[in-house]
């Protein structure tokens, strides 16, 4: 199984269920839906960067979970005076919640390619300008990303060690600062080769075609995750 | 952690997020014209790419946020170039949420937007690199520290229950709002004296 390859459906297919998941106020509705993401997740065969970047996020939910069960106000668990049951509880909604909503999110737009979401984010209404200043940053961010990098390999290759010293802070004020003149220049020329070429301040858009069957029949095992997110909710 | 996740906030927070997140981010939209939608989108690219840099604290390390610093570069432009720096990140990292993406960037955006509006003019006026250095600097920390009260606001507002929670990740600020203000300060001092159109 995969996400719908339609980038319209699949952006929805990430926001509904997330948005959705994240007014779960029970446990029990909440550790099911894990469940449920988490076998959806597994049938798209996602590969190990999916996990490893899992694991990031987890960062914040260990920190949860180390706190709320003594801070919470409760009753005490097992008989243990200052371990608070709601605490855990609570903790481990939170915890549920976060990690669905973060899977779906890595599951089905950490593999968009972001340089392709011009169309459809224009075909789902949002204003041009917007688009635009996206698509963009989208460009430049990788290229500027690897200038920032030669700029690091180049101070490393003078015996640059980074540490927590003012020289350090000082390197890298001027590594950003010359990154910043650059990118000014730069956003003239580009200017300047954008309009030799004919823009206009719109970028030519031929329109989506509709998405095809096949891309709703991959879109129906999420909408139905969300049918059953909002049930749980209303109920 | 200026990046809450999805799952966490209570809906009036999340609400109240976006409300300010669409409204900053359309009069952000709304003053640019051609020109100045390639010269925001080139800058929130560098920013950007100049948050994944990491920077040394002892044994652990930190990445920067650059928020006051694109107040005084970008103005109101700071909520649409922090909104697609988050989309970014939503994106190709997965980190962050899909419904705190309002709250989030009125997190980080509008300390910037403030510290650097009222600093902005005296910047600009500093007889020296080292004066505009000193108030660019206290900009980046200010702004740092705003996002921080910020977030443990959006906790504490959640329940009271995540009032420990929230201190915890304020203090994690702190470090991170001395760094910050050191490294704006050398930009700030650097571009006014390698290219102080940059500023204007």
């Amino acid at each position: 199984m995969t996400g719908p390859s339609d980038l319209r459906l699949r952006l929805l297919c990430a926001i509904a269920p997330v948005v959705a998941l994240s007014q779960i106020t029970d446990l029990f509705d909440a550790l099911i839906i894990l469940c449920v993401i988490l076998l959806l997740t597994l049938a798209q065969r996602p590969g190990a960067g999916l996990w490893h970047r899992l694991l990031h996020i987890e960062g914040f939910v260990v920190i949860l979970m180390l706190t709320l069960p003594f801070t919470f106000p409760g009753d005490p668990l097992l008989g243990v005076g200052f371990v608070s049951e709601q605490g855990v509880q609570r903790a481990a909604l939170l915890g549920a919640k976060i990690t669905g909503a973060s899977l779906l999110i890595l599951s089905l737009l950490g593999t968009i390619e972001p340089a392709r979401l011009g169309a459809p984010l224009l075909s789902l209404g949002l204003p041009n300008s917007f688009v635009r200043l996206f698509l963009t940053t989208i460009r430049y961010q990788s290229l500027i990303r690897l200038e920032i990098r030669r700029g690091l390999d180049a101070m490393r290759l003078r015996g640059f060690r980074p540490g927590t010293n003012r020289h350090t802070w000082q390197s890298y004020g001027n590594l950003i600062g010359m990154t910043l003149v650059r990118c000014l220049r730069r956003a003239n020329r580009i200017e300047e080769a954008m309009r030799c070429r004919g823009y206009v301040g719109q970028m030519p858009n031929p329109g989506l075609a509709k998405p095809p069957p096949r891309d709703w029949g991959n879109a129906l095992p999420f909408i139905a995750l969300t049918a059953l997110i909002g049930a749980m909710v209303i109920t | 952690m200026a990046h809450i996740p999805d799952g966490l906030l209570s809906v009036p927070v999340l609400v109240a997020g976006a409300a300010v997140g669409i409204a900053g981010l359309a009069y952000a939209l709304r003053g640019m014209d051609d020109r100045s939608i390639i010269r925001t989108g080139l800058l929130s690219a560098a920013f950007f790419a100049g948050s994944l840099i990491s920077v040394p604290i002892g044994p652990s390390s930190v990445h920067l946020m650059l928020s006051g610093l694109m107040g005084l570069l970008l103005g109101p432009r700071i909520f649409a170039a922090v909104f697609v720096g988050l989309c970014l990140q939503v994106l190709l990292f997965g980190v962050g949420g899909i419904t705190t993406l309002g709250i989030n960037t009125v997190n980080i955006a509008l300390p910037g937007l403030i510290f650097g509006m009222v600093a902005r003019p005296a910047v600009l006026r500093g007889k020296s690199p080292k004066s505009a250095a000193v108030l660019a600097g206290a900009v980046g920390g200010l702004s740092v520290l705003g996002t921080a009260a910020l977030v443990a606001l959006c906790l504490a507002i959640t329940g009271s229950e995540y009032v420990p929670v929230a201190s915890i990740i304020a203090v994690t600020f702190v470090p991170l709002a001395l760094v910050e203000a050191a490294i704006t300060a050398t930009v700030v001092a650097f571009l006014t004296r390698v290219e102080p159109a940059a500023l204007k």
